[in-house]
């Protein structure tokens, strides 16, 4: 089961990378939908003797309806219907944000070691993939410029909050599920609403033009 | 002793016919009959027998460059494992011999190319410099990542039966090795998606350019040297991936030509689905498959 | 002064001695040949041979004791010196014989070609000079190598210095070498002040000057780490390590290109020396030293080849490239450091022999490039890239000699570049595969690292080959241009056949080196062998494989010489279907390496200056790029500056007051008491 588990976490870890260096919107979209599927997954793979099936299942099957499949739809028909599909200039070049993202997993992979975790035994790489994730969320939120790229990276770093809940999910099941998946909710919700609005006002979603609203 | 003797026949025999399957895949996929699997050895020898046209402006280094580019990579082929359970000439630090090597045959190339004082030529060699010395870390990044596995020093150990044991406990990290090192063989082999063999616009070639001028048995030489190539670096994709130990050498030598031709039909595959990239894409490309080794040398320290 | 006395070893093997006997009369020759020149100067021809016949006879006799004692054991000498805590102390074993033959080699090579390039008949007083401190630099090179005591090494090293500065100096006359000789200067001193603080701590650990009473201090002592830290800025500045590498591109490209040659080639391995001395001294080396130096050295060998890449400049391109490779010795040493800091011999011997065989490597490849490219330079009166092209037709030889070089420094088989990088690697590979406490498997991260290097210095190379001496002349400058004259081939010739010959037998030089490895690393032999077993199996199969190669490419010839005939029909080049083609229109230098300089945006900081064509039928554009050096140019003047003007409008407000300078006097000494008197 480690093996499956290492691949899971590895191709999450690779599916962060791909999301940085990626600069068509759609691509970005499909592979984020994937990571959310790959989670969904992780559930299942981690699981004990000792977890309750029906809260793995549930878990799984929230986290694939909602991350593998209702946002990136949303997101996917909210792009066809705006004119724009592509990156252009992000704030940091593609090459460069993958080399920064590849540098804040190996961190984390290196770091999480010594991190104290409330539940002993949990598979080695669990925590660094979620500190890595939620690393490269931030930093697509801070380096791109169109609303739907900075919407990713909302969901990536909502991905690692996932894998971290992951760790909880023994303790407090059903608290963590939904909270994760409200979480996420919410903030899908509001930048919605944000893209729609600048959508409406400046009839493009490059958020740079948010500057001009100054004075 | 036998199977030295037939690792380095089938080098010098099988390459063109790797090609053949590639262009067959690629036309099968595209609901086309396509050429026979022995067009690129029947060209070769067509282009071997013609005469050749030199460009004015060349010296002697345009004419030596395809001799030593050629002769380069035969040398190469001495020093990687093809199917015999060891390599022709192996020793501590082979890798770094057969990447200079190819090196060598990379920079008579380029130079050959600049002999000619075309622009487009020019223009080829500063990508393919560009793209392999950019691919170069990569490379190393999984040959470094393989010793660390395997604790081998030369390609034959790096490449041998201690995979068997590797890949049972290093699985992932190897897999991404194995990702890295097909893309630096994509790559090296000017293949879709950094370079299309197949394009009519120069103005979007890479190796194809730089070989513009050259004619005849020449060029025959170069198209030779490319597959000898291809071959080489389908023999580290093979081995790595698949990684057994199989104690009869004749099944073993079966199995890795069985590899060869399955890469081969892996290139035609991404080929016939995928479109090349933009050029400046490619450097990107290249990064991520030194990314992604890097990151597998990281798990790999970290245990 | 007694030159008798206490001669190490007399009767029991009398030839070590006569080494070393063979070394200072080379050093006294060398120092004294310029003088000839001026002896002789109403007949500047003769003066000239006469100078260049004695420097040539003094690196004979003194690469045959070098020789010597790479094959036999060292040997030692004392003598006094009636200068306090000094002595007449020398000593040459295996360490100092490597660094002796390229420092004795190629300045005489070197003094050939100035023959040709720098004709005392022509250039009168200035070749005099040149001479003079041509002659003497190279002198107190050797000494520094035989040196083995603190005070009679830093007076050696002081001539050294300050001779190379009058070598930079030489045609004083031009602005940017002036700014270059006087940047050089303040660079030198620096580095000068570092390594009498570092001399002096050295003598407190060991109660004594003597290089004898230093071997075997404790590394993890207190001053230890202070005395490694003065070690890596005193003589990285002299090595040119990045970040205090910045004085080097300026004054190499400002000096003549036989005397760049000897700067390049070996006044920069002085600081290798030097470093390689210091830690030689100590024992139980902590880890932190070799993993700095293999960091800094990682960090020069990439960032030096990036900075090459973007420079249009033909000797400032190849000074970067000093920088370059001066990073691959320090990796290598970098290596040996960490092998002798985790108990791991093969570390050792591999990393030591391939930071010492790259050390002789650099000093052939680099020297044989300058000289090259000051064939080029006397022949078409300019050093500028792009300006050049096409001179592989009207320079044949000297286009061929140098594509061997350019071969050699970008590590490509069968020559010498090759072997020393091969030694690099294998150690790196060592350093990953080993298991358990102590080991070092980050500096597994230095192959892919030389990888990288490897392919940008290949790329840079085809870049210079292709841009001076292939293609049409891009100017009128290149369609000028002239075969060298026979004195400045001869050397260059002699410099590639070294380059292929070591390159082809590598072999030769693994026992002398497992030698000096173990002199310098005080690991007992037998600890050594195995691993010194491992890399002589291996160099016999590259030669091997080498010669495997010639014979390919014989063979292929042959087959394309039988299938071709000797004459082909003749064509302009395919234009792709463009019809008229101008020689300005084919790829230049520059653009041939946008696509990489691009990638190291990160610490570059070009200035360009675009003039785009505008209108439906533009008239004129024009593009012009230059690359600051980083450090100099970005860091280290914009800094000097602010210093000046602080100072200026200090200087401004206790104006013509002789009062208020006074008290600033005053205070000061205050402050200096107080501090003292707080401690």
């Amino acid at each position: 089961m480690t093996t499956w588990a290492d691949l899971l976490f590895l191709l999450v870890l690779v599916l962060d990378l791909f999301v940085l260096a990626s600069s068509r919107l759609r691509a970005g979209i499909r592979a984020v939908a994937a990571q959310g599927g790959l989670l969904a997954l992780l559930p299942v793979v981690l699981a004990g003797p000792a977890t309750e099936t029906r809260h793995v299942v549930a878990l799984a099957l929230g986290a694939l309806a909602v991350k593998g499949v209702g946002i990136p739809w949303l997101l996917a028909r909210a792009t066809r219907e705006s004119t724009v599909n592509r990156e252009v200039a992000p704030l940091v070049g593609f090459a460069p944000s993958m080399v920064l993202g590849a540098l804040g997993i190996v961190v984390a992979v290196w770091y999480a070691g010594p991190i104290p975790l409330p539940v002993p035994g949990k598979h080695p790489l669990l925590v660094p993939t979620a500190i890595g994730t939620a690393w490269t969320g931030l930093l697509l939120i801070v380096t791109r410029r169109k609303a739907v790229g900075q919407v990713l990276g909302f969901l990536v770093l909502e991905n690692g909050v996932f894998v971290l809940g992951l760790l909880l999910s023994d303790f407090m099941p059903a608290m963590v599920e939904v909270g994760v998946l409200l979480d996420l909710f919410a903030a899908v919700f509001v930048m919605g609403l944000v893209m729609f609005d600048i959508q409406r006002a400046f009839s493009s979603l490059d958020t740079e033009k948010l500057a001009s609203l100054k004075d | 002793m036998l199977f030295t003797a037939l690792q380095l026949a089938a080098f010098l025999v099988l390459p063109p016919l790797l090609l053949g399957v590639i262009g067959r895949v690629k036309s099968r996929v595209a609901g086309r009959e396509g050429p026979p699997l022995l067009q690129p050895w029947r060209d070769l020898l067509r282009l071997a027998g013609k005469g050749a046209v030199y460009s004015r402006t060349t010296t002697w280094v345009f004419r030596a460059g395809p001799v030593v580019g050629l002769a380069a990579i035969l040398a190469a082929g001495l020093l990687m494992p093809l199917g015999a359970p060891s390599a022709t000439v192996a020793f501590a630090g082979d890798f770094a011999l057969l990447a200079s090597l190819l090196g060598l045959a990379r920079f008579v190339t380029v130079v050959a190319a600049l002999d000619t004082g075309s622009s487009f030529e020019g223009m080829g060699a500063a990508r393919e410099v560009t793209f392999s010395a950019l691919a170069e870390p990569a490379l190393f990044l999984g040959l470094v990542s393989l010793a660390r596995s395997t604790g081998g020093l030369d390609l034959t150990h790096l490449l041998g039966d201690g995979l068997a044991v590797a890949w049972r406990s290093d699985a992932s990290s190897l897999l991404l090795v194995a990702l890295s090192i097909f893309v630096v063989a994509l790559a090296e082999n000017a293949r879709i998606p950094v370079d299309d063999p197949a394009t009519h616009l120069e103005l979007t070639m890479i190796h194809e350019v730089m070989v513009l001028d050259h004619s005849g048995p020449d060029l025959a030489l170069i198209q030779y040297g490319a597959a000898l190539k291809l071959y080489l670096f389908g023999a580290l994709v093979v081995k790595l991936a698949l990684g057994a130990r199989l104690a009869d050498p004749a099944a073993a030598f079966a199995a890795f030509l069985a590899g060869q031709l399955a890469f081969a039909a892996a290139i035609g595959l991404v080929e016939a689905t995928m479109a090349r990239l933009r050029l400046v894409r490619v450097p990107q490309l290249l990064i991520g498959a030194s990314v992604l080794s890097g990151f597998a040398l990281v798990l790999l320290l970290r245990t | 002064m007694a030159w008798n006395q206490t001669i190490l070893g007399t009767g029991k093997d009398p030839i070590p001695t006569l080494s070393l006997l063979l070394i200072i009369a080379a050093s006294c020759l060398a120092a004294t040949s310029g003088g000839w020149a001026l002896a002789l100067r109403r007949r500047p021809a003769l003066a000239q041979r006469v100078a260049t016949a004695v420097l040539v006879l003094g690196a004979v006799l003194g690469m045959a004791g070098a020789v010597l004692a790479l094959a036999g054991q060292g040997a030692a000498w004392t003598s006094d010196w009636p200068t306090p805590r000094a002595s007449l102390s020398m000593k040459v074993d295996g360490l100092s014989a490597f660094f002796l033959l390229p420092v004795l080699g190629l300045p005489a090579l070197a003094s050939v070609y100035g023959l040709g390039y720098w004709p005392q008949v022509e250039r009168g007083a200035q070749s005099i000079r040149l001479q003079l401190y041509f002659g003497l630099v190279t002198g107190a090179m050797a000494m520094v190598c035989v040196a083995a005591n603190g005070i009679l090494f830093l007076a050696a090293w002081e001539v050294m210095a300050l001779a190379g500065f009058f070598l930079v100096f030489t045609e004083h006359e031009k602005p940017e070498v002036q700014r270059a000789a006087f940047v050089y200067l303040a660079a030198a001193h620096a580095g000068n002040l570092a390594l009498f603080a570092l001399f002096a701590l050295l003598g407190r650990m060991a109660g004594s000057f003597e290089f004898a009473a230093m071997s075997g201090l404790d590394g993890g002592a207190p001053l230890a780490g202070w005395v490694f830290g003065l070690a890596l800025f005193g003589f990285g500045l002299k090595a040119g390590l990045v970040p205090l590498h910045f004085w080097l591109p300026g004054a190499h490209a400002a000096a003549p290109s036989h005397v760049s040659a000897l700067m390049s080639g070996v006044l920069l391995k002085t600081g290798i020396y030097g470093i390689l001395r210091v830690t030689g001294f100590f024992e139980a080396v902590p880890p932190a030293w070799g993993g700095t130096l293999l960091l800094m050295g990682t960090a020069s060998a990439v960032l030096g080849v990036a900075f090459a890449l973007a420079q249009h400049d033909v000797k400032r391109l190849l000074a970067y490239h000093s920088v370059e490779n001066i990073g691959i010795i320090a990796m290598g040493a970098g290596l040996a450091l960490l092998g002798r800091a985790s108990g791991n011999p093969a570390l050792v011997v591999l990393g030591f022999s391939g930071a010492v065989l790259h050390v002789v490597n650099h000093a052939t490849f680099k020297g044989l490039l300058f000289l090259g490219a000051g064939a080029v330079h006397h022949a078409t009166g300019t050093r500028e890239l792009d300006h050049l092209g096409g001179l592989g037709r009207t320079m044949p030889v000297t286009a061929a000699l140098f594509l061997v070089g350019a071969a050699a420094i970008s590590g490509l088989p069968p020559l010498n570049g090759f072997a020393s990088e091969w030694l690099v690697f294998l150690a790196s590979f060592q350093a990953v595969v080993g298991h358990g406490a102590g080991s070092t498997p980050l500096a597994g991260l230095a192959a892919p690292a030389l990888a990288l290097v490897g392919g940008l210095a290949a790329a840079c190379f085809a870049k210079v080959f292709g841009t001076v001496f292939l293609g049409h002349a891009r100017s009128s400058h290149a369609e000028h241009g002239h075969e060298a004259a026979r004195t400045m081939l001869v050397p260059m010739a002699a410099l590639a056949l070294v380059c292929a010959a070591i390159g082809l037998f590598p072999v030769a030089w693994v026992p002398s080196l497992t030698r000096a490895a173990g002199e310098w690393s005080g690991l007992p032999a037998a600890s050594l062998a195995g691993a010194a077993g491992e890399a002589a199996h291996g160099a016999w199969r590259v030669s091997l494989v080498a010669l495997a190669l010639l014979a390919g490419v014989g063979l292929l010839a042959g087959w394309r010489r039988r299938r071709l005939g000797s004459v082909q029909p003749a064509a302009p080049t395919w234009g792709c279907g463009f019809a008229r083609p101008s020689p300005r229109m084919q790829y230049t230098g520059s653009s041939f390496a946008d696509q990489l300089v691009l990638r190291f945006g990160w610490v570059f900081f070009p200035r360009t200056r675009v003039e785009p064509p505008t209108g439906l039928f533009p008239r004129r554009a024009a593009f012009g790029s230059h690359m600051p050096d980083t450090v100099l140019d970005l860091a280290i003047l914009p800094a000097l500056g602010s210093g000046v003007r602080v100072a200026d409008r200090l200087r401004a407000q206790f104006g013509g007051r002789v009062q208020s300078k006074v008290l600033l006097v005053l205070l000061g000494v205050l402050g200096l008491l107080a501090w003292l008197g707080l401690r």
